[in-house]
């Protein structure tokens, strides 16, 4: 079980207030722009046994505004493009990790307006006008956010990929209002794996920053 | 040694930069005007190819190159092994030929302007196959059981025969799946060819014998291939090795001209970058009915490739474990159409005494006697395989610990004898043990004129924290506080140190610092002493001393000179290289290795098997311990890790042509932060002066092995039912239950 079934308020699905939902873009319409491609797109294999080799078609592509860590992005994308990879390898903003690729592992967690998706299973187009922050934007005017602190000093990290996520999502998780005791911050970051099991020092990491902020 | 700098636990001097996103791992290291490479993974088990469709794919948006053995340059692949490559055998060669070894090899790659159009054009491409069965069970009784290359049996006295005629024994067999590694950093490589030179951003635990590798298989001078790696997203012993698809990145980014980056998705990352072998065990014991060893009988089956015969130290700690006079080991190699397996924390070692310490628990109950009683009767004055004495061994003391902090004495002896309400309670112990290595190391030490110091080495940090406990080493002997120096590591421009593994780099690493630092003081001092303004002018060597970092007379009371002030003077900083290896002498004369016992209490559900591990108590004897924070993340790490091999790990075959059916993330279970039970660390009061010359053991496999068995006789504890696999699941429970 993880949380990312599950919107802020304990609902499964989206409300009406996810991005989706408000999106210039409706599903519909990217999937249309997508040339029926993007649950093909989302979920990108190197090895998957066969496609649809939609082959020379023109390619769909979409333009943008992203709000990155307080900076506006025009971008033209390919809209079959992750949010993981536009950050990534358009945006040149290597913080956020690809683990998986496939939604399991929770290293690509950002926040969007305000909340912890994992930016690997979902489309860059989708989120015209979004906010997006990434770790590399925590840091404000040399001062590491309280979390980021609490990181180092509680130990919540070893070989340090799943770190930017994790902080991420101990920041949605602190926002949502589940960082009320040890056992609760363990259900609400089990979406997040720790292959070193820095599991501890997360926990108390995050809980540190609860009481702080 | 009284020391400083070392022992203090010290945060982590990587933190600001892990912490902020701004630690640059392989995947992260975009170059201008890259291209990305995707393999495309072979979709049968055995055979050859025997045709692509191409065109289509070469046609499609943003493919600059689709490159497969017809349009591959051959490569000279010349001779090479370092030591984590497979003694006997020859490295895989890609796109070199149509045979297909196994399910997942690489076929071919698409290279394309952007990672999308790339997976999009190789997950197109088709590719038809002649195919053959391949054999990849194990446990087919038609697998031919071949005896490594390297060797592998030994024995003491008559182990035969003392079980047979043993008053009491145990004689079972134990089998645990195939587990892949898994880190969360998935395999990458950038390259980038100027002229013949080539420069890999690459996930590597092992930088120098990645450098060396690379240069062989193309033909190259060693010096012209130069690998950064300065951050390492886990790796756990995958990365030992240098894989097919470094060499797959480089030959991509010379066929395009221009640079490559290759990253694996989390499924190939079961294909071609090594996993636990899984193991088929016999274990066999006899004992006196007072509990004394009489026989000890280990026979283990390693799964290996066709082409490599990778062995671990699987039967290996039977031989020294315990003190027993008829002692027979056996270690077997099962040859599959598989990739070739390799190290994963703990190799061998964790998977052996799965084993023998199961069976030893399993002999507790037959006699009656407490299983820390047990060990304690069978505790040897010195390793009886090698005859030798220990350099150090604090088990019992480990024991004595461990049991004091879970309450063992508070433990009911008989199965299903303690309850939480309608939970069964179980509370299980094991020992754990892994050598104590030291291989060859280099490092240079650097005192800028303004007093700091610089410390290098082509060292790796995948978790441990050696960027931190480096700089503790370096500032300890420099007398310098840890702010002033600064530890770098990760590239082959640095000096030469063994693979990132093993649980030896504080030995190697570590005493190779130490030997350039006491270099670099030793300069310092000639140059003070040679200098006509100095108070220790004309000073012999010993007749100076240094004290934090400040040079004067013997038994002079002022504060000394700093490096500053012996520095400025010259204008230019003082380099020396340092290195250092394992003493032979004190090889031969003491048996090195880590002990240390762990204690698990588990929680079951009766009716629907649940296991729930609540405590985890690990208590070891490792020499001496240079930072207690890291070392205390790096044992509960170990103590998870040893919980998924326990509970949730394995690979799962499909019978029919190997696929791992079970290659992603959420269908692989590791522990998640919900799992994670109450987890306690202690330490032995252990001084080990024969060791090295930090009196360090290592701890990064230990920590790992040892948790296995004690959480499976805690399981046993809880529920009288004995589980002789891994991982145990519940349907083993629920099956089992009578």
């Amino acid at each position: 079980m993880t949380n990312r079934h599950l919107t802020p308020s304990g609902k499964a699905g989206m409300d009406e207030s996810s991005p989706l939902a408000s999106s210039p873009l409706s599903r519909r319409a990217v999937l249309q722009l997508a040339g029926g491609a993007a649950s093909l797109a989302a979920i990108p294999s190197g090895d998957a046994l066969s496609a649809d080799a939609v082959g020379t078609e023109a390619l769909p592509v979409g333009s943008i505004r992203l709000i990155v860590n307080g900076e506006s992005k025009e971008l033209e994308l390919d809209t079959r493009q992750s949010l993981l990879d536009v950050l990534r390898e358009t945006l040149d903003l290597p913080g956020t990790k690809k683990g998986c690729n496939q939604g399991a592992c929770g290293a690509c967690t950002i926040l969007v307006d305000g909340r912890r998706i994992v930016s690997c299973l979902t489309l860059a187009s989708m989120y015209d006008g979004a906010d997006i922050q990434t770790i590399e934007g925590l840091e404000k005017n040399g001062e590491l956010h309280p979390l980021q602190q609490a990181f180092v000093a509680h130990e919540g990290l070893q070989c340090g990929f799943c770190t930017p996520g994790q902080i991420m999502s101990g920041i949605g998780c602190i926002a949502e209002g589940h960082a009320g005791s040890p056992e609760e911050i363990q259900f609400w970051m089990s979406g997040n794996i720790c292959r070193c099991g820095a599991y501890p020092g997360i926990v108390e990491a995050v809980a540190d920053a609860a009481r702080r902020t | 040694m009284n020391t400083n700098v070392i022992g203090r636990p010290l945060t982590r001097v990587d933190g600001h930069t892990k912490t902020t996103g701004k630690a640059r791992y392989a995947a992260d290291f975009n170059q201008p005007g890259q291209r990305y490479a995707v393999i495309v993974s072979a979709t049968v088990g055995l055979g050859r190819v025997v045709g692509f469709e191409g065109g289509e794919v070469e046609r499609m948006p943003g493919v600059v190159a689709l490159i497969t053995h017809r349009n591959a340059p051959k490569l000279p692949y010349l001779p090479h092994k370092a030591i984590i490559d497979p003694a006997v055998g020859e490295r895989l060669h890609v796109l070199q030929d149509d045979s297909v070894l196994f399910y997942g090899q690489p076929v071919a790659i698409v290279v394309a302007d952007s990672i999308d159009h790339a997976e999009r054009a190789a997950a197109a491409l088709r590719v038809s196959y002649e195919t053959r069965q391949p054999v990849v069970d194990h446990a087919d009784p038609q697998v031919a059981r071949t005896v490594p290359g390297a060797g592998a049996d030994k024995s003491r006295g008559n182990a035969d025969a003392a079980v047979a005629g043993a008053a009491v024994k145990v004689d079972e067999i134990y089998d645990i799946a195939r587990e892949n590694h898994n880190p969360m950093e998935p395999h990458a490589t950038v390259a980038a060819w100027n002229g013949d030179r080539l420069t890999l951003w690459s996930k590597s635990q092992f930088l120098v014998n990645e450098q060396a590798e690379i240069a062989a298989v193309f033909g190259l001078p060693t010096e012209n291939v130069e690998v950064i790696c300065p951050f390492i997203g886990g790796a756990f012993g995958t990365s030992l090795r240098t894989w097919p698809h470094v060499t797959l990145a480089a030959l991509a980014a010379r066929h395009v001209g221009k640079p490559v980056k290759l990253v694996l998705t989390r499924k190939q990352m079961f294909f071609t970058t090594g996993h636990r072998p899984r193991s088929l065990q016999r274990v066999a014991l006899g004992a006196t009915a007072d509990g004394k060893f009489t026989g000890v009988i280990h026979e283990g089956t390693g799964e290996t490739s066709r082409y490599e015969q990778f062995s671990e130290a699987l039967t290996a700690v039977t031989d020294y474990l315990y003190s027993c006079p008829n002692v027979r080991t056996q270690y077997r190699l099962a040859q599959l159409d598989t990739g070739t397996p390799n190290h994963m924390r703990g190799p061998g070692e964790a998977s052996g005494i799965f084993a023998l310490e199961s069976a030893i628990d399993e002999l507790s109950y037959k006699l009656g006697i407490d299983p820390i009683e047990l060990r304690r009767r069978n505790e040897p004055k010195i390793d009886e395989a090698e005859n030798k004495p220990f350099s150090s061994r604090s088990l019992i003391e480990c024991y004595e610990l461990g049991a004091e902090r879970i309450g063992w004495a508070q433990r009911t002896s008989d199965p299903r004898s303690m309850r939480d309400g309608r939970l069964l309670i179980g509370m299980g112990t094991a020992t754990a043990t892994y050598p104590a290595f030291h291989a060859p190391a280099s490092a240079r030490v650097r005192i800028l004129v303004d007093g700091t110091a610089e410390v290098e080495a082509a060292a790796s940090d995948m978790g441990p924290g050696t960027y931190t406990s480096m700089t503790q080493v370096a500032a300890e002997f420099l007398g310098l506080p840890p702010e002033q120096v600064r530890f770098r590591l990760g590239t082959t421009a640095y000096p030469p140190t063994p693979s990132h593994g093993g649980s030896w780099t504080m030995a190697s690493v570590g005493s190779a610092i130490r030997a350039a630092c006491l270099e670099a003081k030793s300069e310092a001092a000639k140059r003070a002493i040679a200098d006509q303004s100095s108070p220790v002018f004309g000073a012999s060597m010993e007749a100076v001393e240094w004290a934090e970092g400040r040079l004067r007379r013997r038994g002079d009371t002022s504060p000394g000179l700093s490096y500053q002030e012996i520095l400025t003077k010259a204008g230019n900083p003082i380099e020396a290289d340092g290195s250092a290896k394992r003493d032979p002498e004190t090889a031969e004369k003491y048996s090195m290795h880590s002990f240390g016992a762990v204690f698990a209490e588990v929680a079951i559900d009766p009716d629907v098997g649940t296991i729930r591990v609540r405590r985890l108590v690990g208590a070891y004897g490792i020499g001496r311990v240079v930072n207690p924070l890291l070392a205390k993340s790096q044992c509960t790490s170990g103590m998870i890790g040893g919980m998924g091999m326990a509970l949730m790990e394995r690979t799962v075959l499909d019978a029919r042509d190997g696929r791992p059916v079970n290659a992603h993330m959420a269908d692989y279970l590791v522990p998640v932060n919900l799992d994670i039970p109450k987890l306690e660390v202690l330490f032995a009061n252990e001084v080990d002066p024969h060791v090295n010359p930090l009196g360090v053991k290592g701890l990064g496999e230990i920590a790992l092995v040892g948790t296995a068995p004690a959480i499976a006789n805690a399981v046993f504890h809880a529920t009288g039912t004995r589980i002789r696999k891994l991982p145990i699941l519940i349907e083993d429970i629920l099956n089992a239950e009578v």
